[in-house]
C-alpha cells in the first residue's frame, strides 16, 4: 500500500503548551482514515501542519511520498492541486456565488475556457447532490448541510486523489449527515479517492473510516476501527464505550 | 500527447495515452478539437492507454462523443467503456430529470419594475435610518436614567480608541493647515503690507472652521470605519443576535457607548486641533514673518471675539454624533458577505464626511443668520 499521508516526529507548541510531541502519522492510498481526539488536543492544528498552514517546530510531512516543507514554489503550488480540504466551517468564500466557489481553484490551476468552467462546475455541484439553482445562491442564503455540500464541491474541484475534511458532518442532524457519509462513501469509491478526515462523529466513524488515529498524550494511535476500539487507554476506552457510546445499545461496542 | 488517432477508410481509432486529468484537460481539448473528423463514419476508442483518467478528463471524452453524436457518427468503445463515463452519465441524468422537476427561474425583470424596485428601496433605506435614529435617541433617554445602563466602562474605552489614540494625526494635521494657511495667505498679504492679517485669518480660519473640520473628517475615517467595520463583523458572526436573544439591547451595548465616546473624544480632539493650530501659526509667523511671538499673541486677543472659539466648538458634538451614528448604523446593516463589509464600511465614511461638511455648511448660515 503506499501512503498518500506521511507525518513523522511532529511537535507543536504554543509558547509553554505543548500541543504534540513526536506524533507520527500514516495514511495508505484508497483509505478513509479518521482523526479522534478530545477538545483541544490538537486535531485541527495537526490537519493545519499537514496543509503547511502551521510550520511544526520539529518532524517532517510527506503527501504522495514528498516532503513538502523542502518544495519550491511551484512545486507547493502544483503539490496543492492534488489535494481538497474542507474547513469546518465550509470556509465558502461569502462574496462569490457557490458556482463562483467551485470555479476558482480551477480558474487558478486550469487554462480552460468560461463555458467548460461551467459546465465542470455544474457537475461537480451535481456529484455532491447539490441542485442546479444552487449554483447562483451565494452562501449565506444555503443551508447548514447545504454549506457542506457546497465546500466539499469546491474541494473536488480539480479532481484530487486526496481528500482533508475537518469535522465534515458537524452541526448536521443524524439525518443529514447519514447522508453526507452515505455521499462521501459513493465518492471515495468513485473517484477512488484517499480521506483523512477530523470528526467527533462515533456513527460517521463506524460508517466511513477504514482505519483511525486517536490524539492522546500529544502523540497519535492509530489502527483499525476494531483495534481502536479495543484499546486499553483510558481515553480510548471512555471515548468508545463510555455512557455516550453504550447510549446507542452497544452498536459499537465489542 | 494525450491521444494517437489512425484512419482507416472512414473509420477513426483513438488511442488514449498519458493522464486524462483535471490538469490536462486544456490540453486534451485542443488535441481532440484538432482531430480530423472530415470523411470519418466510425470512431473507435480504446482507453486501454491512459494511465489515469479523472472526472474531469471523462467529462472532456463525454463532451467529444456528444460531439461525435451530434455529427451523426457511430461510436464504440475497445474494450470496455471507462467506469468514470458511466458515473457522469448517472450523474447527468439525475441533473436533467431535477431540472424538469423544478419549475424554471423566474426571468428578467422589466425596467419599470426596476425603478419601482429601486425608488421603494430608497424610501424603505429612508424609512430605516430614522427607525435607527429614533431608537439610539430613545436609548439614550433610557440609559439617561440609570448609570449601569450608560455603561461607562465602554465609553470610557471608545473615549479612549477614538480619542486618545487619535491625538497625533489630528495635532500634526492641524499643525500643516495652520501653516499653509499662513504661508498662502502672507504671500498674498504681503502685496498690501496687511501681513499682520495673516494672524486673523490663521486664527480665525482654525478656531470657527478648520479646526473642528478637519478633526471631524479625520475621525470619519478612522472611526466611522472602526465603527462599520467592527459591527459588521460581530453582525457577520452573530454575535449581535446572540445579543438580541440575550435580551440585551444591541442599540444600548454597540451603538450608544460609541455615540457617546465619540461626543466626548471629538470636542477634545477639537481643542487640541486649536491649540496646535494657533501654535503653528504662531510658528510661522515667527520664523517667515518676523512677529514676535508677544506680538501674535496680543493680535490673537483682538482679532477673537467671545464667540469665536465657541463657534467652532459647538459644532464638535452635533458632527461626533453624525460619524457615529452613519458608522454604527452602516456595520449593523452588513449581512450576509464579507464584501457587504467592505462595501458598507465605505458607505459609512463617505456618508460620515458627507454629512458632516453638509451640517458644517448649514451651521455657517446659521451663525451668519444670527451673527454669532
Amino acid at each position: 500500500m503506499r501512503a498518500m499521508v506521511e507525518a513523522h516526529g511532529i511537535v507543536n507548541r504554543f509558547g509553554a503548551q505543548v500541543v504534540h510531541d513526536g506524533l507520527d502519522m500514516v495514511a495508505y492510498e484508497g483509505e478513509v482514515f479518521g482523526i479522534v481526539g478530545g477538545s483541544g488536543s490538537g486535531k485541527s492544528v495537526l490537519l493545519r501542519t499537514i496543509l503547511g498552514l502551521q510550520r511544526p517546530q520539529a518532524g517532517e510531512v510527506k503527501l504522495e511520498g514528498r516532503d513538502i516543507t523542502h518544495l519550491s514554489w511551484d512545486e507547493l503550488r502544483a503539490a496543492k492541486a492534488g489535494y481538497g480540504v474542507t474547513f469546518q466551517q465550509g470556509a465558502l468564500y461569502t462574496s462569490l456565488t457557490v458556482l463562483q466557489n467551485i470555479q476558482l481553484p480551477m480558474l487558478e490551476h486550469l487554462a480552460l475556457p468560461p463555458d467548460a468552467l461551467d459546465a465542470l462546475a455544474r457537475l461537480k455541484l451535481a456529484i455532491v447532490g447539490l441542485p442546479a439553482d444552487s449554483a447562483a445562491k451565494y452562501p449565506s442564503q444555503l443551508s447548514g448541510g447545504m454549506v457542506k455540500r457546497a465546500a466539499l464541491a469546491r474541494s473536488l474541484a480539480l479532481d484530487p486523489q486526496l481528500l482533508f475534511l475537518d469535522e465534515p458532518t458537524a452541526g448536521l442532524d443524524p439525518i443529514s449527515a447519514a447522508a453526507f457519509d452515505a455521499l462521501l462513501m459513493a465518492l471515495q469509491k468513485d473517484l477512488a479517492l484517499t480521506v483523512v478526515m477530523i470528526t467527533h462523529d462515533l456513527d460517521t466513524i463506524f460508517r466511513t473510516c477504514n482505519r483511525v488515529g486517536v490524539i492522546v498524550d500529544r502523540r497519535m494511535v492509530s489502527g483499525t476501527v476494531g483495534e481502536i476500539v479495543d484499546h486499553p487507554h483510558p481515553w480510548i476506552r471512555e471515548y468508545f464505550h463510555g455512557e455516550r457510546a453504550l447510549r446507542f445499545g452497544g452498536r459499537y461496542g465489542a | 500527447m494525450h491521444l494517437s488517432a489512425e484512419a482507416v477508410d472512414g473509420r477513426l481509432t483513438l488511442h488514449l495515452r498519458g493522464e486524462w486529468r483535471a490538469s490536462t484537460v486544456a490540453a486534451i481539448r485542443a488535441e481532440l478539437a484538432a482531430l480530423p473528423l472530415a470523411g470519418i463514419n466510425e470512431i473507435a476508442i480504446d482507453p486501454g492507454g491512459a494511465e489515469r483518467l479523472d472526472l474531469s478528463g471523462a467529462w472532456q471524452l463525454r463532451e467529444f462523443l456528444d460531439v461525435a453524436a451530434r455529427r451523426n457518427l457511430r461510436v464504440g468503445f475497445v474494450g470496455e467503456p471507462p467506469a468514470q463515463l458511466a458515473l457522469i452519465d448517472r450523474i447527468r441524468e439525475q441533473a436533467a430529470a431535477e431540472a424538469q422537476a423544478r419549475p424554471a427561474a423566474d426571468r428578467d425583470e422589466s425596467p419599470v419594475a426596476t425603478v419601482g424596485r429601486r425608488v421603494v428601496g430608497q424610501w424603505r433605506g429612508m424609512h430605516d435610518g430614522l427607525d435607527f435614529l429614533g431608537r439610539v435617541t430613545a436609548q439614550a433617554a433610557r440609559a439617561g436614567g440609570s448609570l449601569r445602563r450608560l455603561r461607562i466602562t465602554s465609553i470610557a474605552r471608545h473615549v479612549y480608541d477614538t480619542g486618545i489614540t487619535a491625538i497625533p494625526i489630528v495635532a500634526l494635521i492641524a499643525f500643516l493647515i495652520s501653516v499653509i494657511i499662513a504661508y498662502m495667505s502672507a504671500q498674498q498679504l504681503r502685496n498690501f503690507g496687511a501681513e499682520i492679517y495673516v494672524v486673523d485669518l490663521v486664527t480665525i480660519g482654525v478656531l470657527r472652521e478648520l479646526g473642528v473640520l478637519l478633526t471631524a473628517v479625520i475621525v470619519a475615517g478612522r472611526s466611522g470605519s472602526a465603527f462599520a467595520a467592527e459591527l459588521g463583523a460581530m453582525k457577520l458572526n452573530e454575535e449581535v443576535d446572540a445579543l438580541t436573544a440575550t435580551g440585551v439591547e444591541p442599540v444600548e451595548v454597540l451603538v450608544l457607548p460609541r455615540v457617546l465616546g465619540l461626543v466626548i473624544a471629538l470636542p477634545l480632539l477639537t481643542v487640541i486641533a486649536d491649540g496646535v493650530g494657533l501654535a503653528g501659526g504662531a510658528l510661522l509667523c515667527k520664523w517667515l514673518l518676523d512677529i514676535p511671538l508677544i506680538q501674535y499673541f496680543a493680535r490673537v486677543d483682538d482679532a477673537i471675539s467671545s464667540t469665536t472659539f465657541w463657534a467652532g466648538m459647538i459644532k464638535a458634538p452635533v458632527f461626533a454624533v453624525l460619524i457615529a451614528t452613519a458608522g454604527t448604523y452602516r456595520g449593523l446593516q452588513v449581512r450576509g458577505s464579507s464584501r457587504e463589509l467592505g462595501r458598507l464600511t465605505t458607505v459609512a465614511v463617505v456618508q460620515a464626511i458627507f454629512l458632516v461638511i453638509l451640517a458644517d455648511a448649514l451651521f455657517a448660515v446659521l451663525f451668519m443668520e444670527i451673527d454669532f
